[in-house]
């Protein structure tokens, strides 16, 4: 009954301090808000045309929704490179970030879940896809392992930090025989919902270009790299604009996290060109498609090169101590990596495995205008959640949000 | 070609598999080991004859979670619907029933999973609402498959012209959409000398056929004894047919296309946008996992023309072609003249080397 009662000061507690917040506070809601109602109207042009309105076809069947889905599966599972060295090995220094790492987890997951549903054909059949409900075609599907483990990760990702901001906000200590086992079991989960996402394209005979043994690996390296990235951002935008105190070893060490990945990344990448170019079977027309164009089809030409440019720039600086340990150009490498990962496994990984077709058929795929709006609506929806979390959460952490028994 | 005979490797865990009754050890459905029974085994045993009351005719009824569930589920939603519906008094009888027939079809269970009259019940349901809808009256079947059936298709890519009569008589044949000109079959124009190049070939010419120095060759679902379009699927809306057909449920496919992206013959379809069918065209006489209208946002494909396979005829593309180039039959029938075709010519099938088995044969005179 008393946990009730904290539970709904915290819930009232918390809707005061996510409506209340300065003049950029506000605006930036607003801006988020805009952003998702365009997106909204973007989503009703395409669920009353169907998902002719999108750049997809027969040939391209998948596009801008999947590919943004899968990329921001790699940013959900990277909070885990926070979790484990703060719960499990103790190390103070991540403890800060921890929640904040936690907090864009769940707001990657609501975005992979808004992707998945935009890119149906029948989101009001969707229940087909509850077990007891509908039919769950377990194990053989791995998209039903998806969205079991998914669903799993989002759970783990929302008890652990509301456990310990529930004891935080009654100002007492978390118990860490409580959470320990949560946290461990969630850093195995962070690998098992990357792994089982690639084995989603990797498990197909029919695309060459996905059904490769790398592909699951090279997804870890790449989200353990542009997931931790995104988290040194926004701490950065967080100690700027908040009274959260993140010190700067917190950061040093994070990124640390960032250049090893990124360098294994760039290893990876180097072994899946070597394997498609140095003897090219029909197997790698894909990937010629991809970095060279097929037929005087390059529309993929731009984009990947980009990728590749600022994958490479960022891993180089991220190598050098002098130059990771500038702030200023930490945030730019963070950055330039983060889009560079952000192509590499949308345009640069989905697209083409649908090109050239089963039989060699090349048609290109270019996104509309309302892909992009609905696309922009969900990174949206995403932003607004993790502020309101992070909101929450950092004036829960900094004490200037505490239960008192008396008011109510 | 039996189902026991498999190639490739299977997890199984779930044992969905379950074999059809009366076949024996030899996985042999045609009973060519001889030890298979003509007639079925009563399962009315004698000793089981007694009187049930009431209330165990009501309550006594096997039931497994799922299908309680789903009755239960079922029965609120029709219940609700009902009350909605005839709360009203403003609505007409048509739109009521109009209106009940919409919620029992958007919550109704899986057709592979139905009995038949589970079948029936949604089929007759889907009848009448195309009757309030259009005043016109279709035929739709849910036949099931035949016992010691199992389809096959032959291509003579000596035999093809390029004439795409195939294409036209199948788009007309299954009701595909016309605004987004869908076709299952695809005829591929290679050029003589040049092997099976299908890179170079042009599978969308609009010129006189046969062109000089080239030929053709038409693809379209395979109808794969070991499917990976079916094993993806997340609800199970896709499935293989006891006689080799590869089906899909229109109204339980949620649309997520992975079944797309698994199939390496580019054997399925998409309804990007309501599909379209000028009222005139539509061919009435449908079955339920054929060539009934669709509605957008879900896969559909190739079904060998199930409405006519399962009634005894070929598939309309097979009729159609002025060639002969095309053959379709019973692989289980010794006298057909796709096992003549199978064991008389060198045959080959695409893309073997993927474990798919397709049931779809080519050869040359």
């Amino acid at each position: 009954m008393r946990r009730l009662k904290v539970f709904g000061s915290l819930v009232k507690d918390s809707l005061d301090v996510i409506t209340h917040g300065s003049k950029k506070y506000h605006i930036w809601m607003a801006f988020l808000t805009f952003v998702m109602l365009v997106g909204m109207y973007c989503y009703s042009v395409q669920l009353e045309h169907g998902l002719s309105v999108t750049g997809m076809t027969d040939r391209v069947s998948w596009g801008l929704y999947i590919s943004n889905f899968t990329f921001l599966v790699g940013v959900a599972a990277a909070a885990v490179m926070l979790v484990m060295p703060t719960y499990v090995l103790k190390d103070i220094d991540f403890k800060q970030a921890v929640l904040i790492g936690e907090g864009i987890a769940v707001a990657a997951l609501i975005m992979c879940l808004a992707f998945v549903i935009a890119d149906m054909g029948g989101p009001s059949v969707l229940w087909h896809m509850i077990p007891g409900i509908g039919v769950f075609n377990f194990p053989n599907s791995m998209l039903t392992w998806d969205v079991l483990v998914l669903n799993g990760y989002l759970f783990l990702n929302i008890s652990i930090p509301f456990y310990i901001l529930f004891r935080h906000y009654q100002g007492k200590e978390s118990n860490s025989k409580v959470y320990i086992p949560g946290a461990l079991l969630s850093v195995f989960w962070a690998v098992g919902i990357h792994l089982v996402t690639a084995f989603l394209y990797q498990g197909l005979q029919a695309r060459p270009f996905w059904n490769n043994a790398l592909l699951g690996p090279r997804f870890l390296a790449s989200a353990f790299a542009a997931g931790p990235a995104l988290i040194i951002l926004v701490l950065a935008i967080i100690r700027t604009f908040t009274a959260f105190k993140i010190r700067n070893e917190t950061l040093k060490k994070i990124a640390m996290v960032v250049t090893v990945a990124a360098q294994i990344n760039l290893i990876m990448l180097i072994s899946e060109l070597f394997k498609e170019f140095y003897a090219p079977t029909h197997h790698s027309e894909s990937a010629y498609y991809l970095f060279f164009g097929l037929d005087g089809k390059t529309a993929l030409l731009p984009w990947i090169w980009t990728s590749i440019s600022l994958n490479v720039l960022a891993t180089v600086t991220l190598t050098f101590h002098k130059l990771r340990n500038n702030s200023k150009v930490l945030y730019f490498a963070c950055f330039i990596l983060f889009v560079a990962i952000w192509i590499e496994k949308g345009f640069g990984l989905i697209v083409p495995g649908f090109i050239p077709g089963p039989y060699g058929k090349i048609v290109e795929y270019t996104p509309t205008g309302i892909e992009i709006g609905v696309t922009l609506g969900i990174w949206a929806l995403g932003a607004f959640v993790f502020t309101m979390l992070a909101k929450t959460a950092i004036k829960i952490e900094t004490g200037a949000l505490r239960y008192h028994k008396n008011e109510s | 070609m039996g189902d026991s005979i498999k190639k490739w490797f299977s997890l199984n865990l779930g044992n969905s598999n379950t074999k059809p009754s009366g076949s024996c050890g030899c996985g042999n459905p045609s009973g060519g080991c001889g030890s298979h029974n003509s007639e079925n085994t009563d399962e009315n045993a004698i000793g089981e004859e007694r009187h049930k009351d009431g209330f165990e005719q009501v309550f006594d009824v096997k039931m497994d979670r799922r299908s309680a569930f789903k009755k239960l589920t079922a029965s609120l939603m029709v219940g609700a619907g009902a009350i909605t519906t005839s709360c009203s008094v403003i609505v007409g009888d048509e739109t009521k029933e109009k209106a009940q027939i919409d919620w029992e079809e958007q919550f109704k269970g899986n057709y592979k999973l139905m009995s038949d009259e589970e079948k029936k019940g949604t089929v007759d349901r889907l009848v009448r609402s195309y009757q309030l809808r259009t005043g016109k009256t279709i035929s739709m079947s849910s036949k099931n498959a035949e016992e010691d059936v199992l389809f096959g298709y032959a291509f003579n890519i000596s035999k093809c012209q390029g004439y795409m009569d195939c294409v036209t008589a199948c788009v007309e044949e299954n009701n595909q959409d016309r605004s987004s000109q869908m076709e299952y079959i695809r005829i591929h124009e290679m050029e003589d000398g040049k092997g099976f190049n299908f890179n170079e070939a042009d599978d969308n010419y609009y010129h006189e056929v046969p062109a000089e120095g080239h030929f053709y060759m038409g693809t379209q679902c395979f109808h794969c004894d070991n499917p990976p379009c079916v094993e993806v699927c997340p609800v199970q809306a896709t499935w293989r047919e006891d006689d080799g057909l590869v089906v899909v449920d229109y109204d339980w496919c949620v649309g997520c296309r992975y079944c797309m992206a698994a199939c390496p013959y580019d054997g399925r379809r998409f309804n990007w946008s309501t599909p379209e069918v000028p009222e005139e065209e539509v061919n009435k006489n449908q079955h339920y996992l054929g060539n009934r209208m669709r509605k957008k946002g879900v896969v559909e494909k190739c079904t060998f023309c199930v409405q006519r396979s399962r009634a005894g005829k070929n598939p309309a593309c097979v009729e159609a072609c002025p060639t002969g180039a095309r053959i379709f039959g019973n692989l289980l029938d010794p006298d057909s003249t796709i096992r003549w075709v199978l064991e008389n010519k060198k045959v080959f099938r695409l893309k073997e080397d993927l474990g798919t088995e397709p049931k779809f044969w080519y050869f040359m005179d």
